[in-house]
């Protein structure tokens, strides 16, 4: 077995990668929206702690840089922003009805199943020691886009954007030993503020349609039923000046 | 200090200062003057660029070519034009109690960084600085969706938020592959695989087709979610009919655009390391399905807004075809229709936003008589949809027409949808249009304050390139189409 | 010849340690669990006791019960007996281990239960119905997880057999598996399915609307209750003694020198212990659920070993 022959560190960076998409998992069965948090919080935690390995193993110092960041800003900053929001929603206890929790880990085990498939390509191109982890890492990006697809809280949809961003952050690390520096910077830049401005959305969110539920929004749309106009509400009279 | 680095930092630091002071009438002013900074700059680095050739700067990370400089310029001029239109605008839209003075302070601020983003995205030569330049552009714009803090407002701003978002992470995903492919073949230990001019000149059949492929699917789905392709176009509608006019000119004429142009470059990328011709056809598969849907979807629309962010699909679609089908002529009539569609589809905008401030509604069955109300306003719509529908002389139709003709050369049975969809998108458009402009006004309607400079001058650009393109720009033109598709028209 | 002989003869002693041992180590549990739960401890040697007085009452059986309800203990036994007998308690190699295939376990698994629920259903009360439908419910959820656990490890070892699977682990050294991980924590929750532990059932309970497994054997009494009783000891056992031999097999003997013996019955019992104990935290800490929630536990427990296998395939064999 090829996996006895690794060393105990790639043996221990295989753990991890399986045990990151085991929390992939428990998000998309997971209905109360703190544990919720926490276990995106966890998903951060094993990522770096993968990213550490793989530095370590490959010997390539930039990749420490890396865990740092995703350490602050996946496993402290984007939890406590949302826990803060959840709290001042006052939304920590809601737990979502999810129809067919069965049915949605097996699509996800289907996922993982393609993204054996779609990595094949690629396995057999590389020829780094982690090339086993990349399928993983796709499927925990396609598992984050199916918990973002398939759930109807806002909250439940941020984490899957999130977790998506966590594959993709995965990926890099597993398939090129990260991509460089700057472009890692951009990125978790780009995270940081959308994360800001989802906090931003909840409040307008919860203030406008009273519910964090994304069902709800669907005012917009191609039917033929009326459209509430754009007349401003008390304005003055068509065309007047006030 | 080069005039790339003026051209980038000019609206930077202009977002920086209008943090702070966006809430005066100043603020406005201030917009417009960067604005006509960073089109100075931008104008003479053009210049620049086309005395002495493609230049790398920033340490390779800037790269200014044909292609891109050209992109550059039309969105420094764009974004200057919609900013004199956006002062007096918001203005109104402050008395009347639809924007607070720090909302004020947001738009004003988000507009200059959001056009920096754009600039950035369309100078960068690192790959991934790409993409993190468009996620910057989406991020910047979202907040401003949602200005008016209206039920449809917000949820536009979110779909918009999470579908881009979704997209634009496939996007890093396909660049994630491309990074891959090229540290596989050209080694692991430099420092400049993710530079596009690198990738570039690696030479044909240098990356693995596989999963250079694979990368060109996710950036495919990726980039085209931000043009507007069917099937992931669905925030686009709502997105650009719920934000500020402004917003919406910005949005349609520039960020459209930039995401085409990040396609094309992966396009040329992908087209190198294949043989087959998989990019071009599945940009093509799409844009003619684009075209064809969005021109079907125009007659359905209730919402002015609405009805013309489908017709921006509608012709992404169409520019997505021709780039897919490559060669000489199609690329030459798609940056034509470019920079045409940006300029005339930037006024029809401007103009919309005041026909919508005249008619106090939105609503296409309630706006009314424009052209007995106001005939300035309504010869404004009039003329701009005659120009996109692709009548001549204006230059929509001279691009239309190039595509025309590459199509009957190369896949002449699909000239016939394409004809059939230019069709279907006048029907649909003048359907709307005509009651809009020729109908009896409703009592009590009165001309508004607008000023319909900018859109005269869009429009006169138009004609003009339409009846005759200029000596420089055509050259432009020429070198773009000999970088993108190797070889000159006719 | 000789070897062969001693083999038998430690073959017969194994299964004859294991079928002894099993009312230890509910008894075990049963002390730890009270200790944990601040109440006063019967002795570890109380279902000994237990057994010992159910085997001299008299037996008291309905009118109408048939030939099947007479039997069914004595089947029921008779296939954990022989399960134990073949499951590596002390040592690998022995010749009963030649039929010690995870498959043959859960076969003969299915076998006793197919005729607990008859006997069950045989005397026509209520509580016997309903109590042969939810274990046939809850076994038909947990009979998939089970086998693609085995299977999953099986892929690993190259064979089904558990005797040689533990060698091969045995061997293998000290390797962080993924699957396995996947595969023991799907077991466990298996485990506590198919033994009728809290969160699936309470063992302890007396209500008899709450019960599933113990529903079944309500008319029973006297020496078929006894025998009954001790079966089910045995097959927790046995599923106690998979998992010991499957994922921490380090101690057992492989070969039969005195030392080597010892030391795997020395090895084998503090690990029960630990398993014992780590069974009573589990189920002090949890609640019984409702019913209508196992199919979701039990889905959990099968997605877990489908995810086991799946990254045996996709981690674990070479790209």
């Amino acid at each position: 077995m090829e996996l006895a022959e690794l060393s105990l560190f790639s043996q221990a960076i295989i753990l991890f990668a399986a045990l990151v998409l085991f929390t992939s998992f428990i998000m998309l069965g997971q209905t109360r929206t703190l544990p919720l948090i926490f276990t995106f919080a966890w998903q951060g935690l094993l990522l770096a702690v993968v990213t550490v390995l793989v530095a370590y193993v490959s010997d390539h110092p930039d990749l420490y840089v890396s865990a740092a960041l995703t350490v602050v800003l996946k496993v402290v900053l984007i939890p406590w922003l949302l826990y803060r929001l959840s709290v001042r929603l006052n939304m920590q206890y809601d737990a979502e009805v999810i129809l067919h929790p069965s049915l949605l880990l097996l699509a996800g085990a289907g996922l993982v199943i393609f993204s054996y498939y779609v990595a094949l390509p690629i396995v057999r191109l590389s020829g780094l020691a982690t090339r086993n982890t990349i399928a993983v890492s796709i499927a925990v990006e396609l598992i984050g886009m199916l918990l973002m697809c398939v759930r109807r809280t806002a909250v439940a949809q941020v984490i899957g954007f999130m977790s998506m961003e966590n594959g993709l952050f995965f990926s890099a690390v597993v398939s090129t030993y990260g991509m460089p520096l700057i472009v890692e910077l951009g990125v978790a830049f780009d995270v940081l503020v959308a994360a800001i401005l989802f906090g931003v959305f909840f409040i307008q969110l919860r203030d406008s349609f009273d519910s964090l539920d994304v069902v709800r929004l669907n005012r917009l749309s191609e039917s033929d039923a009326p459209m509430p106009s754009h007349d401003e509400a008390g304005a003055p009279p068509p065309g007047g000046r006030a | 200090m080069t005039l790339l680095e003026i051209t980038l930092l000019t609206p930077l630091v202009g977002g920086l200062l209008l943090v702070f002071i966006g809430h005066r009438p100043l603020g406005g002013w201030v917009n417009v003057i960067t604005c006509a900074v960073t089109f100075g700059a931008s104008l003479a680095m053009a210049l620049d660029v086309f005395a002495h050739g493609p230049q790398l700067s920033g340490g390779r990370m800037f790269y200014i070519d044909a292609f891109n400089v050209y992109l550059v310029t039309l969105t420094a001029f764009v974004g200057m034009t919609s900013a004199i239109f956006s002062r007096p605008y918001m203005r109104h839209e402050v008395e009347r109690g639809r924007v607070t003075d720090v909302r004020l302070r947001l738009y004003h601020s988000m507009y200059q960084c959001f056009i920096f983003s754009m600039l950035l995205a369309l100078s960068a030569n690192n790959l991934g600085i790409l993409w993190v330049a468009m996620e910057a552009a989406t991020l910047t714009t979202v907040l401003l969706v949602s200005l008016y803090r209206t039920p449809e407002a917000i949820e536009a701003a979110w779909k918009y938020f999470i579908l881009c978002g979704v997209g634009i992470a496939q996007a890093l995903f396909g660049t994630v592959l491309v990074y891959f492919a090229a540290e596989n073949k050209l080694g692991a230990d430099r420092d400049d695989t993710m530079l596009w001019t690198v990738l570039h000149g690696a030479g044909a059949g240098t990356l693995d087709p596989a999963v250079i492929s694979l990368a060109f699917v996710f950036l495919l789905v990726g980039y085209g979610t931000k043009v507007g392709l069917v099937p992931l176009h669905s925030w686009l509608p709502d997105a650009h009919s719920e934000g500020p006019t402004p917003m919406s000119a910005v949005l349609s004429g520039l960020l459209l655009n930039v995401a085409l142009y990040a396609l094309v470059r992966v396009k040329m990328l992908v087209d190198a390391s294949l043989q087959t011709n998989l990019a071009g056809h599945l940009m093509m598969g799409f844009g003619l399905l684009s075209f064809l849907v969005a021109g079907l979807f125009l007659h359905r629309q209730h919402d002015i807004k609405r009805m013309y962010s489908y017709s921006s699909i509608e012709h992404m679609g169409l520019m997505t075809f021709a780039f897919g089908m490559g060669g000489p002529l199609a690329t030459y009539g798609a940056l034509l229709h470019m920079t045409v569609h940006s300029l005339t589809k930037s006024a029809i905008f401007v103009t919309v936003g005041h026909a919508s401030q005249l008619a106090g509604t939105q609503r296409i069955e309630h706006i009314r008589g424009l052209m007995r109300t106001q005939p300035a306003i309504g010869w404004g719509l009039l003329i701009g949809t005659i120009a996109i529908a692709g009548f001549p002389p204006f230059g929509v139709f001279i691009s239309e027409f190039l595509l025309l003709m590459a199509t009957m050369q190369s896949w002449p049975w699909l000239a016939i949808p394409l004809l059939v969809g230019f069709g279907v998108a006048f029907a649909g458009l003048f359907r709307n249009l005509q009651p809009m402009i020729f109908g009896e006004p409703p009592p009590g309607q009165q001309p508004v304050e607008a000023n319909m400079l900018p859109v005269a001058v869009h429009l006169v650009l138009v004609l003009w390139l339409g009846v005759s393109i200029p000596g420089f720009l055509s050259s432009w033109f020429e070198q773009a189409t000999l970088l993108i598709s190797g070889a000159l028209p006719r | 010849m000789d070897s062969q002989l001693t083999a038998w003869a430690l073959a017969a002693v194994q299964a004859l340690l294991f079928v002894a041992a099993a009312p230890l180590l509910a008894g075990w549990v049963k002390r730890v669990k009270c200790h944990l739960q601040n109440r006063a401890a019967p002795s570890v040697w109380q279902p000994y006791r237990d057994l010992a007085k159910l085997l001299r009452k008299r037996m008291v059986l309905a009118e109408n019960a048939s030939w099947l309800f007479r039997a069914v203990p004595y089947i029921v036994f008779g296939a954990m007996l022989l399960a134990a007998a073949v499951v590596p308690l002390i040592a690998v190699h022995l010749p009963t281990a030649a039929i010690a295939d995870v498959i043959v376990l859960v076969g003969l698994f299915a076998l006793a239960r197919f005729f607990t629920a008859l006997a069950g259903m045989d005397v026509g009360t209520a509580f016997g119905g309903m109590g042969a439908s939810r274990e046939m419910m809850v076994s038909a959820l947990a009979e998939p997880a089970m086998l693609m656990a085995a299977f999953t490890l099986s892929m690993t070892a190259g064979t089904t057999n558990l005797s040689i699977a533990t060698e091969y682990v045995l061997q293998a050294g000290l390797v962080l598996r993924p699957s396995f991980l996947f595969a023991l924590l799907a077991l466990a929750m298996v485990t506590v399915a198919e033994s009728g532990r809290i969160p699936v059932d309470n063992p302890a309970t007396h209500l008899e609307l709450t019960m599933l497994h113990e529903a079944m054997i309500l008319e029973y009494s006297g020496r078929y209750l006894a025998l009954i009783e001790w079966a089910s000891q045995i097959r927790l056992m046995i599923y106690a003694v998979v998992i010991v031999d499957f994922f921490f097999p380090w101690g057992i003997a492989r070969e039969f020198s005195a030392a080597a013996l010892a030391v795997g019955a020395v090895a084998v019992t503090a690990k029960l212990m630990l398993l014992g104990v780590v069974l009573v935290a589990w189920e002090t800490v949890l609640a019984k659920m409702r019913l209508f929630r196992v199919p979701q536990f039990l889905g959990f427990a099968f997605v877990l070993s489908l995810l086991g296998m799946l990254t045996h395939v996709v981690l674990e064999t070479g790209g």
